[in-house]
């Protein structure tokens, strides 16, 4: 019995570990944020709320900070339609190939996210496309439809689809029982899905930089400012900012599908 | 009969736009980026010869790519080892051993950092592993000497176990908290120690759950070129960046496109080995 509360005290002081682990490099960005001195060094001596002031009134990082919010909306727009057209195409298959299907439509968060860059960027090159906004989107919505697809899917699979053949039995059919009974049920997965694809597409620098062109979303800005290291002070307050703004979405959707679902998402799967 | 026509041409109808967008952006992306790997860049215009060469081939086969090929795969197994490591205690506890208020905390604790800044968290690790930095200032207030773990593969290391930790905690906390109850109470009915439980119950059914986070340390690391580049030194070329360098700096699109056919080959063959374990169906 006692090498079982050994054990015990041994496990909660692994969780403890990984808990510090997982929270101190992001207290210590957060912190950096406040630091007075120009050059980082621990412990910090001074405080000022300065840097906040500079990268607020930054005309680059606010150019960055719009074309991100565009380019995530827009995203997350293509990606609701298009994902939940296929979540209720794949839920209600049964056909042969389904599986393929699934596969398919898991491929740009299974592979790494360089490949869907390189892939796009050799594309728009080959059909003479240049790089705007829009390739920006294109990018963004790929990896954006498979999380909506995940989302609603998983409930669609949790709620039992004979609401639906009831409701058609009654007579409402085709877009009578999706606006009465499917689109309640799916209401919050789709909101919470829209909330983490945006925070996705808001936050992506790796297939951003092989889609974008000379354009500066905000992580490209950050990406290349802490590159330069000329101003990071500044690339302190602005990462900061970001990190807030995120927590604001995902907080939402842990909230309404429970956190236990946002925290399933990490997984590649769309099967049954 | 003409109920199954209808429910066919439904999802006929409801698969085809989403499948649309896949086949022409996505797969015929990848396929255009499979041809440009054969074809070579025109030294004296710069532009893209269409003729089809295996020179570029030849090059990832030669020269300094072996040796980056070599470092990402055992950079990106290592990591995936570490985080195994780090990820099955806590993801016991969460599953098995926590209360329920305890265990929504602790998953609500693992989900914050899996889905804040990406770029936020690598840059943490610069400022806490240069030369001024707290772990340096740790040590030293230790009595110990400074690690100055700034700028290299170690701090390459530990920040890709950073990173991706939530990934490999998630699906192997999924796992663990399927096991019924039932089987560890027939475990120790039969005799069975709490190592012998562990290895032979516990384990065994976890495997899946680690297997299918493996896919995503392993995957995301082999693709990465913003943390070597931030956090790493003058020998942490990866993979990543030897497509980034050669598309955006070197443009060579062609040879980028033959050095992306890597990792895809090597996370193909790592699905399939996923599959034979298990890993789909436990996801």
């Amino acid at each position: 019995m006692n090498g079982h509360r050994f054990t015990r005290t041994g496990l909660w002081a692994w969780v403890v570990g990984v808990l510090f682990f997982l929270f101190a490099p992001i207290i210590t960005i957060v912190l950096f944020a406040f630091d007075g001195s120009k050059i980082e060094t621990w412990p910090i001596r001074s405080w000022t709320t300065h840097w906040f002031s500079v990268a607020v009134h930054d005309p680059q990082v606010r150019s960055a900070f719009v074309l991100s919010i565009k380019a995530a909306t827009l995203a997350t727009l293509v990606a609701l339609v298009l994902g939940s057209l296929a979540a209720f195409g794949v839920h209600r298959a049964r056909f042969f190939g389904r599986d393929s299907i699934s596969l398919l439509l898991i491929l740009p968060l299974a592979l790494p996210g360089i490949i869907t860059g390189v892939a796009l960027n050799s594309a728009f090159q080959y059909a003479g496309i240049t790089l705007s906004l829009w390739t920006i989107i294109i990018g963004h919505a790929t990896f954006c439809i498979v999380v909506i697809l995940n989302y609603v899917i998983a409930r669609l699979r949790r709620s039992s689809g004979t609401l639906a053949e009831a409701s058609e039995v009654l007579g409402a059919w085709g877009l009578l029982t999706l606006r009465f009974v499917t689109l309640p049920i799916i209401a919050t997965a789709l909101v919470s899905g829209a909330l983490l694809a945006f925070a996705l597409s808001f936050d992506e620098v790796i297939v951003t930089t092989f889609t974008a062109g000379a354009q500066n979303t905000l992580p490209i800005w950050i990406f290349g400012a802490i590159r330069l290291g000329q101003q990071l002070p500044e690339v302190n307050a602005v990462v900061t900012i970001v990190l807030v703004l995120m927590v604001i979405p995902i907080l939402i959707a842990a909230r309404l599908t429970g956190s236990e679902n946002v925290a399933r998402l990490a997984e590649p799967s769309t099967k049954t | 009969m003409s109920l199954m026509r209808r429910a066919w041409l439904r999802t006929t109808l409801l698969l085809s736009p989403p499948l649309a967008w896949f086949l022409v952006i996505y797969l015929a992306s990848l396929v255009i980026m499979l041809i440009t790997s054969l074809w070579s860049v025109n030294s004296f215009t710069q532009s893209i010869d269409h003729t089809v060469t295996t020179q570029n081939f030849r090059q990832v086969a030669s020269g300094a790519y072996p040796t980056i090929i070599l470092r990402t795969v055992l950079l990106a197994a290592l990591v995936t080892i570490t985080d195994a490591v780090l990820a099955f205690p806590f993801a016991y506890v969460m599953a098995r051993v926590a209360r329920r208020r305890t265990q929504r905390l602790l998953l609500m604790a693992v989900l914050l950092p899996l889905w804040a800044s990406y770029l936020a968290k690598v840059y943490a690790w610069i400022a806490i592993l240069e030369k001024g930095g707290s772990v340096n200032w740790a040590f030293t207030k230790l009595g110990l000497p400074a690690p100055n773990l700034g700028f290299t593969n170690a701090a390459m290391w530990i920040a890709f176990t950073y990173i991706w930790l939530p990934y490999m905690i998630v699906p192997i906390y999924g796992a663990l908290e399927r096991i019924p109850g039932s089987l560890f109470e027939a475990s120790s009915d039969l005799g069975g120690s709490g190592w012998t439980t562990m290895r032979r119950v516990v384990l065994p059914l976890a495997l899946p759950g680690l297997v299918a986070g493996s896919i995503f340390t392993f995957s995301l690391t082999l693709g990465d070129y913003v943390t070597p580049l931030l956090v790493g030194g003058a020998n942490s070329t990866l993979i990543g960046n030897a497509i980034y360098d050669n598309l955006l700096t070197g443009g060579n699109l062609p040879l980028a496109a033959a050095l992306a056919t890597v990792p895809i080959a090597i996370m193909v063959l790592y699905l399939l080995g996923a599959k034979r374990l298990g890993a789909f169906e436990a996801l």
